[in-house]
C-alpha cells in the first residue's frame, strides 16, 4: 500500500513537466505574435518621452521651440549641453556650483538618514521594549505626513537660529535637516523590513560565543545590510538631489546657494519663455542622468529592498 | 561551539534575553529619537500651536513679538474658503486629492498586473529587454518627469499635439490647427459635478502619472507571481480551468497578498504627489487640479500665511490619519516579522 502511494505520485510530475515543456515553450505562433505587438506598443510609450526630450537636447539647430515631432533630428550636437553646463540660467551660476549646492544636501540627508536610521530600525527589528508599538506607529504616522506638511514650523523655527550673519534657514545645511525630517522615518522604515528577514540564529550563535548587542550588530548585522543600506542612502541621496520645495522655500534670496531643481523651475512654467527647450532638455538630462544611471546600477538590490520592506512592514 | 551551546544553553540564553531589555534597545533609539524629536516632532508641536496664532511675516525674525492667539478662526478660514489663494474651495480640493489618488491607483494596479501576467507568460520572446525597458520610469526623478511631461503637454509645441496630428490628423485628414489643446489650461472642465470637478488637465496629469506609476507595480506583481507554486496551475488546467477561471482561483490568491500593501503605500504617495501638479498644471486651470500638499505649500511659500499654514496642515495630518487607520486594517503594518 505505502509503495504504491509512494510510486505514483512521483510517476506523474515527472509527465507533467514533460508536458508542460512542449506546451509552454512552443507558444503559439498567433499568441506569440499578439504579445509581442502588445510590448513592442508598451516599449514605444515607455521610451516617447524619453526619445523626445533626448532628440531636443541633441538637435544641432539649437532649436528654442521644436517645429514638429523629430524623434530623429537632423544630426546632432552637445552645443545646449555646453550652454547649459557655463549657465543654465540668467543667473550668475554654472552647473558645478548647483550640483555642488544639490550634492551637499543630497550626502548630509543620506549619511544622517541611513547612520542614525539603522540603529533605529535594529531596535525596533530585535528588541523588545516598553513602547515598542507606539514608537513604531508614531514613526509610520509621520511617514504617511508628506514632507511638506511640516515646511511652516520648520521655516519659522529655523529662521530663528542666527549666528552672526549666518542663518540656518537660509542655509544648505537648513534643508538638509528640513528633508531628512521626512527622509529618516522611510529609512528607519524600509531597513527594518531588511533587518526583519535576516536569520535570528546567526546572531544567537554570536552571543553563544560570547558578544554583546553592539558587537553583534557592528559585526553580524551591519555586514549582511549592506544592500539595504546602499539602497536606503540611495534614495537619500535621490531626496536631496532633487530636492525643490524646502530649497525654493528657503534659499531663494541667495543665487549662490541655489540647487539643480531650483533653477530647473526657473526654466519651466511662467519662466520658460526666455530659456531655449534644447536647454531644458539638457539640463533635464543632466540632472536625471547620475541618480537615474546609479538607480539602474543598483535595481536589483532597490527593488528587493522595496518590495521587502514595503510587502512585509 | 557546538559543545558548548549542546552542554549549557540555558545560563547563556538567559544571559543573550537580558541583553534584550529595555536599557540597548533605548541606546540603539537615542540618535532616532533625538533627531526626530528636534526636526520632526517638535515642529508638529510647534504647528499646532501655530495654528491657533496669526503667525506670519511680521513674527519671522528672532527679535520679533510673538503672533496673537486667534482660537480657531484659521481652521474657520480654511472650511469657509476664506482665503487669498484664488479659486481656493477646501472640499472640491479634498474630493479631486481623494479621486486623484483613487483613479492612479487602481490604474497603475490593474497595468502593473496585466504587463507582468504578459511578462510572465512562458515562451515569451524579449522578456529580458521588454523588462530593461519598462523599468525606465521608475528610475527617473519625478522632478524630471513632470518637467518634461509638462514641456509634452505644451499647447502648441508640444509632442502630444504633434503626435496627435501626424497620426490622427493624417489618417483623417484633419487641418493641423485642430490639434492646438490647451492640455493643462482648457477652462471648460470635462465633468462637474458639485464638488467633483474634472478638468482636461486632470486627464493630462494622469496620463504622465500612468506613465510613471504602473511599473512599479509590475515588479511588485511579477515577484508575486514568480511565488505561484506551477503544480497549482497544471491541476487547475486538469480539471478543465480556462485563463479567467486559473486567474481567479490561483494567480488572485498569490496577488493579493502583496499587492493590497503596496496599493495602500501607493495611495498615499500619490494622495501626497507633489511634483505632476505643481510642475505640469500648476493646480490650474482655476485650482481645479490643485492638491492638499500643493495648497499647504502655496499658503506657506506664496501667501507666508504661517498660522493658517498650520491649521491647514492640521487637517491634512487627520486625513492622512483617517485613510491610515481605515487601511491599517487591511495591512497590518505593524506586526512584527516573526514574533
Amino acid at each position: 500500500m505505502t509503495s504504491q502511494i509512494g510510486a505514483v505520485p512521483s510517476a506523474i510530475p515527472a509527465a507533467r513537466v514533460i508536458v508542460r515543456r512542449r506546451q509552454r515553450s512552443n507558444l503559439p505562433m498567433s499568441r506569440q505574435a499578439l504579445l509581442q505587438v502588445l510590448c513592442l506598443l508598451i516599449t514605444v510609450t515607455v521610451l516617447f518621452p524619453i526619445v523626445w526630450i533626448v532628440s531636443i537636447a541633441l538637435d544641432p539647430r539649437n532649436i528654442a521651440r521644436p517645429d514638429g515631432l523629430n524623434l530623429i533630428p537632423p544630426g546632432a550636437t552637445l552645443d545646449a549641453f555646453a550652454q547649459v553646463i557655463r549657465q543654465p540660467t540668467q543667473n550668475p551660476v554654472s552647473f558645478p556650483q548647483l550640483a555642488l549646492n544639490s550634492l551637499v544636501i543630497a550626502a548630509l540627508v543620506s549619511v544622517a538618514s541611513v547612520g542614525i536610521g539603522v540603529l533605529a530600525a535594529y531596535a525596533f527589528s530585535r528588541l523588545q521594549f516598553r513602547g515598542r508599538e507606539f514608537l513604531m506607529i508614531a514613526v509610520l504616522a509621520v511617514l504617511m505626513l508628506p514632507a511638506i506638511a511640516t515646511i511652516a514650523p520648520l521655516f519659522v523655527s529655523l529662521n530663528k537660529i542666527q549666528i552672526g550673519s549666518f542663518n540656518l534657514r537660509a542655509s544648505l545645511v537648513g534643508v538638509a535637516l528640513a528633508v531628512t525630517s521626512g527622509q529618516l522615518p522611510f529609512a528607519i522604515w524600509n531597513m527594518k523590513g531588511y533587518l526583519d528577514t535576516i536569520p535570528r540564529d546567526l546572531e544567537e550563535a554570536a552571543s553563544v560565543d560570547g558578544a554583546n548587542r553592539f558587537q553583534i550588530f557592528w559585526r553580524i548585522i551591519l555586514p549582511l545590510s549592506k544592500p539595504v543600506i546602499a539602497v536606503t542612502a540611495f534614495f537619500g541621496f535621490i531626496a536631496g538631489w532633487t530636492e525643490f520645495y524646502f530649497s525654493w522655500m528657503f534659499l531663494v534670496g541667495d543665487t549662490k546657494s541655489w540647487t539643480l531643481a531650483m533653477t530647473l523651475n526657473g526654466m519651466v512654467g511662467q519662466y520658460a519663455a526666455s530659456t531655449p527647450w534644447s536647454q531644458f532638455a539638457a539640463y533635464a538630462i543632466l540632472v536625471a542622468l547620475p541618480v537615474s544611471a546609479v538607480y539602474l546600477y543598483l535595481q536589483k538590490y532597490i527593488i528587493s529592498g522595496l518590495t521587502i520592506g514595503g510587502v512585509k512592514g | 561551539m557546538t559543545v558548548l551551546a549542546a552542554t549549557a544553553p540555558t545560563p547563556r540564553r538567559s544571559a543573550w534575553r537580558r541583553s534584550q531589555n529595555a536599557r540597548t534597545a533605548y541606546m540603539f533609539l537615542l540618535p532616532a529619537l533625538i533627531v526626530m524629536a528636534v526636526i520632526t516632532f517638535y515642529p508638529l508641536v510647534f504647528q499646532v500651536w501655530m495654528s491657533f496664532t496669526d503667525y506670519g511675516l511680521k513674527n519671522l525674525r528672532a527679535t520679533s513679538p510673538a503672533p496673537n492667539y486667534v482660537g480657531l478662526a484659521n481652521y474657520g478660514r480654511i472650511l469657509d474658503n476664506n482665503i487669498v489663494i484664488p479659486n481656493f474651495d477646501f472640499v472640491r480640493i479634498l474630493v479631486f486629492n481623494l479621486w486623484w489618488a483613487f483613479s492612479n491607483v487602481v490604474i497603475h494596479v490593474v497595468l502593473g498586473v496585466i504587463v507582468a501576467l504578459i511578462l510572465n507568460t512562458k515562451g515569451l520572446r524579449l522578456k529580458r529587454f521588454y523588462r530593461a525597458i519598462f523599468i525606465l520610469p521608475v528610475v527617473i526623478p519625478q522632478i524630471i518627469v513632470a518637467t518634461v511631461w509638462r514641456n509634452m503637454f505644451d499647447p502648441t509645441h508640444g509632442a502630444i499635439n504633434y503626435l496627435l496630428q501626424g497620426t490622427i490628423g493624417v489618417l483623417f485628414k484633419m487641418p493641423p490647427d485642430s490639434f492646438n489643446m490647451d492640455w493643462l489650461n482648457q477652462p471648460n472642465p470635462i465633468f462637474a459635478a458639485g464638488p467633483f470637478i474634472l478638468p482636461l488637465a486632470y486627464f493630462a496629469l494622469l496620463t504622465a502619472n500612468v506613465w510613471l506609476g504602473w511599473p512599479l507595480n509590475s515588479v511588485v506583481a511579477t515577484g508575486a507571481l514568480q511565488s505561484v507554486p506551477n503544480d497549482l496551475y497544471e491541476a487547475a488546467e486538469m480539471d478543465g480551468a480556462g485563463f479567467w477561471q486559473k486567474f481567479k482561483t490561483v494567480t488572485l490568491p498569490y496577488l493579493r497578498p502583496a499587492m493590497l500593501p503596496y496599493a495602500i503605500y501607493g495611495f498615499v504617495i500619490t494622495f501626497n504627489l507633489f511634483y505632476l501638479s505643481y510642475f505640469m498644471s500648476g493646480g490650474g486651470p482655476f485650482g481645479q487640479t490643485e492638491l492638499l500638499v500643493t495648497t499647504a505649500y502655496r499658503l506657506v511659500n506664496e501667501q507666508q500665511l504661517y498660522g493658517v499654514a498650520a491649521a491647514f496642515a492640521v487637517f491634512q495630518f487627520f486625513i492622512l490619519l483617517a485613510i491610515t487607520l481605515v487601511t491599517n486594517r487591511l495591512a497590518k503594518a505593524t506586526a512584527q516579522f516573526d514574533a
